[in-house]
This record gives structure tokens, C-alpha cells and sequence, in this order.
């Protein structure tokens, strides 16, 4: 997919922070990230690391106790610190949203096909009947097998897999512009992930929705994602295509979560995957210091002193915020790291 | 559906006969004699004698128990001992007070303590929270009879709002039987309505937290539609629990509310009965009493798979 045209979803300097007894705990510290028309962009990073935290703020979802600032315009209009009404007819409609836990994030009491119905009447102010025939489409549409009759099941009674997909049949009833997935494959088998990817693609090819997918799993963007984003503790770290990612990590964290996970062939026989040494940091906690410089192999008195910026490190659209950034191969890279 | 509805059926019969010996059984346990009591000034042997041959007192109890069940399922409780007349006639005219004195209690409690619940979950940390958990308090900790002598002194005495003891048939006059036991209603579904209102607080907070609740936000839900089609009716089923078990707090509430505002239902007839030794009055009372709570119990238990579709117990396939 190309990202040549104008950008659906511009997210610029996202900062999120929560007031706690023991003082403010900022969660993601500006975070900028532009999502095209049609495009996947993947976001990874550790738990905790702010992924969920950015999602939630885009479509104004955290509790009223978060502090966002910076800027978040849909097809131009500022999202952060609209109107809740304005918001509500954003939700749902033009953003839309899928859960990692797809039996928590349904209600137990409602049947799915009136779950999947109530956004089409709220936004497309159908009649409970139409709202209920149009819910046996979007099921069919997600490769949902005997739709008219699931339609009037409840969410128990059906599978992981199918309980997912009928999250994103809600997700994208009404033709969202962007569809923000939150680790949606985290709680599924591998088989049901790979199918659930499929949809996913399925609906972007056929919709041309944008969808921001969110995951810890260097395999899921890999297999669905055109771009990357990988953050750390609160900030974004690297962002590039997802090829030119996985083939030239530059960050050492990238690096470091690449040589993290598992690949053919390349830990044969006793080797063993490499772990990064310690653990993540109180997030952004060190607001003029590189996050990861207590981690990473190749810090020095600069990743400590300062806080390094977002800079073009080479190749199409890459950028990483490293003060010593890769210049190797990733085994090399790995190399390095131990 | 219907073999679950069968074994209910059957463990409900069963409940039913063994709360009917430990009736039977109870009352005459119970110190004093009813022939006693019966016989008044003249308490010579023979009279006494006579007056336990005429009630079947003087039978063996399996003899009195065999009896008494015979002609409990012909629909006949046996006499009052102390009034003669038939219990089966009592029951007629003191069960309708009672009943609708409860049931107005547990409406008025529910659209009480389920309000005020949701209110304080929804407005959490803040005034309208501090006030409604306030008023709970004070609907726990205060007892009933006391909190029935102010309304009476308050509301009936002195301003003349309400009256202040009595009852008229609802056939009679719909009107002034509501105007008549409004209060008493209120007085007893005072607590009810604060423990309901606590529970529903608790159930509504965890809903509001939970995921799906996130999901109807991120759907762009009014919040209205989010907190009652979404967050409310995943709490209602605490409630209808905590409901069918206070329901013998409210019986036993009523005994003393239909007392305080002279209202001629079920309490009253048990105190006295109880007093007199009035065996059959007695037996008929508890038994009807237990019989409620079983039907009730069992009412409950289909509310719980109507509100919640993971407890149905139809064993359809999925």
C-alpha cells in the first residue's frame, strides 16, 4: 500500500499522563504517527510500553482523570479535547475499535447480532429489524459460517476465534475510516490468529479501511503490517517499513526484541534466544535521557545526558531515536548483544 | 427447560413436607399447654380432658401428624382453637394484607435502592454518592419500629398526611387502601431498599470497569444506553440474588410493621396465635410462610436465567 496521499489519522507529540497519589506518571510521551488511507500500521512494544494507553486516546476512551495533550485530526479535524458528543459520533462510526479479550469485551447478557445492531441504530439510526438483517451480512462478511442463526446467539455459546470476529463485524459496521485493533489476536490460538489476520486484510482490501493494529508480537506485524512502530517505555523508538524493519533494525531496542523472538533456522541446535538484560524503566521516567540506555549494550554518557530525537537513520521513511543506531546486519546486531 | 422446571418441582415438593414436619414437630415443642389456655376460669381435669378429645390433643403426634396433612391437602388448616373459626377463612382475609404490604415494600425498595445505586456508581467520589451511601446507612442501622412510631407521630399525628393505624380492602376503595398502607410499605422497604442500593453501588462499579463496557463506549453509546442496556443489566442479577435473600428479613419486618400500623395481616394473626398457643393458626402461618419462600426461591432462580443467558439451563446446543 502506498502512503502517498494525505493521512486519515495524524497523530502529532500524543502525550498522555495520569495523576497518581505519588505524583504524575506520564504513559506516552509525544508519540507522532500518521495512518493512510487503506494502510496497516503495526505497533509494537512490551506490555506497558504505552501501546494501549495511545489507542485509547485517539478516539478520547481513557478515563477523565488522564491529561492528553498534542493533537489527534481525522481526515483533519482535532480530536483531543473535542466535545464528548462530537466524540461520540466519531465513535463507532469513523473510528472503531477491537479488544484483545474477545469474551470480556463482549456482554455476556446481550445476543451478538443486538450488540453488532446497536451501533447501526445509533449511528445509522436503523430499526432494531434492519439493524438485525444487516448484522447477518457483517457476520457472513467476517466468515461467520450459518450467520442467521448465530446472529441470536450470545457470546458465550460461541468460540474465541468467532467471538473475535464478531468484534470486528461491530468494529466495521458502519465503514469506519479507521479501525484500531488492540492486541486482537493476543488470546487466540495460532490457527484462529492467522485467520483473524486474514479478515483483517480481507476488510482493509475490500473497505479500504485504515487499521492500526496493536500487538507484542514481532509475528503478527510481520505477517499483516505495510508499517511499523515500535515503542518503549512511553516513546516512539523506531518507525519503518515493515520489511525494511525486520531486514535493518536500528534501534538497539528494535534490535534487541527482534533477536528476542523466534526464526527458522536461526537458533539451531543449543543456542538459545537472547534476552534483554534488565527491565523496563518507570515510564518516562528519565525525560532527558535515552529510556533504554539502562538496557542497551551500547550506552554511553550522551544516551544518559540526553534524550536522543527521531532522526532519519537511512532507507524509505525510517526513523529510529538512537544516538548509536545499528549499522549492522541483524545477526550481527544480536552479536553485539550478547 | 422442562426437566429443569420437573426437579425443581420435586425438590421444592420435598422442602415443602419437611418444613412441615419440623412445623409440626416445633409448635408443640413449644412450653404450655393450648388446653390450658383454652379452658379459661374452669380448669378441672375432665374439662381439660374434653377439651383435648375435641382438638385431637390427646392422639399420639404420628397419629395427629397423619391427620393434620390429610386434611392440609383437602385445603383445610383445622380450626382456631382460640376463636373456632376456620384458619382456612383467617388466612383468606390476612394473607391479601400481608402480600400486598411486602410486595409494595420490595417495589418501592428496588426502584429505591436500584436508583440510588446507580447514581452513586455513576457519580462516583462526589456529592450525590456521599448521600445516597448516607441514606443507606441510616436505612441499615435504623430499626424499623422506630422508624414506623416517627412516621406515625410525623406524618400522621401531626400533619395528618397519612392514617395513622387501619385497613381497607383494596376492592373496597383502590385509593384509600394505597392511601393506607403507603406508608407502612415504605417503612418496611427501608432497609431492603439500602442493602439493594449497596449492592447495586458495588455491581454497577465492577460493570462500569469492565471490558464490555468499554467496548459500548468505544461503539459511541449515550451514556445512558451504556449505563442501563450495558452496565445495569450485567449488576441486575446481584440484585435479584440479594432480593430473594432478604426476603425472609421482610417477612419477618412485616410481622412487626403490621403490628405498629394495626394493619390486620399476617403478623398480627401470628402474635397472637403464637400467645394463645393457637396450634392450628400457628402451623398454617409457618407452613404458608415456608411455602412463600420456596415459590419465591424458585421464581428467582428463572429470573436469574431470564436476566442472565449463561445460567439457562435449557440444554439446547449452542
Amino acid at each position: 500500500m502506498t502512503t502517498a496521499s494525505a493521512p486519515v489519522l495524524e497523530i502529532r507529540d500524543l502525550s498522555v499522563s495520569f495523576p497518581t497519589e505519588t505524583g504524575t506518571v506520564s504513559a506516552v510521551d509525544a508519540v507522532s504517527l500518521d495512518l493512510a488511507a487503506g494502510e496497516i500500521v503495526g505497533m509494537v512494544g512490551e506490555s506497558g510500553c504505552g501501546k494501549s494507553v495511545t489507542a485509547m486516546s485517539i478516539a478520547g476512551l481513557l478515563p477523565g482523570s488522564a491529561r492528553v495533550t498534542g493533537s489527534v485530526r481525522l481526515d483533519g479535524t482535532q480530536l483531543v479535547g473535542a466535545r464528548e458528543s462530537d466524540l461520540r459520533r466519531v465513535r463507532g462510526r469513523e473510528i472503531a475499535y477491537i479488544f484483545q479479550e474477545p469474551m470480556t469485551s463482549l456482554n455476556p447478557v446481550l445476543t451478538v447480532g443486538r450488540q453488532i445492531g446497536e451501533v447501526l441504530q445509533v449511528h445509522e439510526r436503523m430499526s432494531r429489524r434492519a439493524a438485525r438483517a444487516r448484522a447477518v451480512e457483517l457476520l457472513t462478511l467476517v466468515g461467520i459460517p450459518s450467520a442467521a442463526q448465530r446472529v441470536d446467539n450470545y457470546p458465550h455459546q460461541l468460540s474465541g476465534g468467532m467471538r473475535q470476529r464478531v468484534m470486528i463485524a461491530m468494529a466495521v459496521a458502519c465503514g469506519p475510516k479507521v479501525l484500531v485493533a488492540d492486541e486482537p489476536t493476543t488470546a487466540l490460538d495460532v490457527t484462529v490468529q492467522a485467520g483473524i489476520l486474514q479478515v483483517l486484510r480481507d476488510l482493509r482490501d475490500r473497505l479500504g479501511t485504515s487499521v492500526l493494529i496493536i500487538t507484542h508480537d514481532l509475528g503478527v506485524i510481520a505477517d499483516i503490517a505495510d508499517r511499523v512502530v515500535v515503542m518503549y517505555a512511553g516513546r516512539v523508538v523506531e518507525r519503518a517499513p515493515v520489511d525494511d524493519l525486520f531486514a535493518h533494525p536500528r534501534h538497539r531496542y528494535t534490535a534487541g526484541l527482534l533477536s528476542a523472538s523466534p526464526q527458522p533456522g536461526r537458533h539451531a541446535g543449543t543456542d538459545r534466544l537472547t534476552e534483554i538484560p534488565g527491565l523496563v524503566p518507570v515510564l518516562a521516567s528519565q525525560p532527558d535521557a535515552c529510556t533504554f540506555a539502562d538496557r542497551c549494550p551500547a550506552a554511553d554518557e550522551q544516551c544518559r545526558a540526553a534524550a536522543p530525537p527521531l532522526e532519519d537513520v537511512g532507507g524509505a521513511d525510517h526513523v529510529a531515536a538512537c544516538w548509536h543506531p545499528c549499522v549492522t546486519a541483524p545477526t550481527a546486531a544480536q552479536e553485539a548483544n550478547r | 427447560m422442562a426437566r429443569y422446571l420437573l426437579t425443581r418441582a420435586w425438590q421444592s415438593a420435598l422442602t415443602l413436607l419437611l418444613s412441615t414436619i419440623v412445623v409440626f414437630v416445633g409448635v408443640r415443642a413449644l412450653p404450655g399447654d393450648p388446653a390450658l389456655a383454652l379452658a379459661g376460669e374452669d380448669r378441672s381435669p375432665e374439662a381439660l380432658e374434653a377439651i383435648r378429645r375435641h382438638y385431637g390433643l390427646d392422639q399420639p403426634l404420628p397419629v395427629q401428624f397423619a391427620q393434620y396433612v390429610e386434611r392440609m391437602v383437602q385445603g383445610d388448616f383445622g380450626v382456631s382453637i382460640r376463636t373456632g373459626t376456620p384458619v382456612s377463612s383467617m388466612l383468606t382475609t390476612a394473607l391479601p394484607v400481608t402480600v400486598e404490604l411486602s410486595v409494595l415494600a420490595i417495589l418501592i425498595a428496588a426502584a429505591l435502592g436500584v436508583g440510588a445505586g446507580v447514581l452513586a456508581a455513576v457519580r462516583r467520589g462526589r456529592p450525590a454518592e456521599w448521600l445516597a451511601n448516607g441514606l443507606a446507612l441510616i436505612g441499615l442501622s435504623v430499626p424499623h419500629f422506630w422508624l414506623g412510631l416517627l412516621a406515625i407521630l410525623y406524618l400522621s399525628v401531626a400533619t395528618g398526611l397519612f392514617p395513622a393505624s387501619g385497613f381497607v380492602p383494596i376492592l373496597e376503595d383502590p385509593v384509600d387502601n394505597l392511601h393506607h398502607i403507603v406508608l407502612p410499605a415504605v417503612i418496611l422497604g427501608t432497609g431492603l431498599a439500602a442493602i439493594i442500593m449497596r449492592q447495586t453501588r458495588s455491581a454497577m462499579l465492577d460493570s462500569l470497569s469492565s471490558d464490555y463496557v468499554r467496548t459500548a463506549k468505544a461503539k459511541g453509546l449515550r451514556p445512558r444506553a451504556v449505563i442501563t442496556r450495558h452496565a445495569l443489566r450485567n449488576s441486575l442479577i446481584v440484585v435479584v440474588t440479594v432480593v430473594g435473600l432478604q426476603l425472609g428479613g421482610l417477612i419477618s419486618g412485616a410481622v412487626v410493621t403490621e403490628q405498629i400500623f394495626g394493619l390486620p395481616g399476617f403478623g398480627k394473626m401470628t402474635i397472637d396465635a403464637v400467645f394463645q398457643r393457637d396450634y392450628p393458626v400457628i402451623q398454617a402461618v409457618v407452613l404458608l410462610t415456608a411455602a412463600a419462600y420456596i415459590v419465591i426461591n424458585f421464581f428467582v432462580d428463572l429470573l436469574y436465567s431470564v436476566i442472565d443467558p449463561r445460567i439457562r439451563v435449557t440444554g439446547d446446543p449452542a
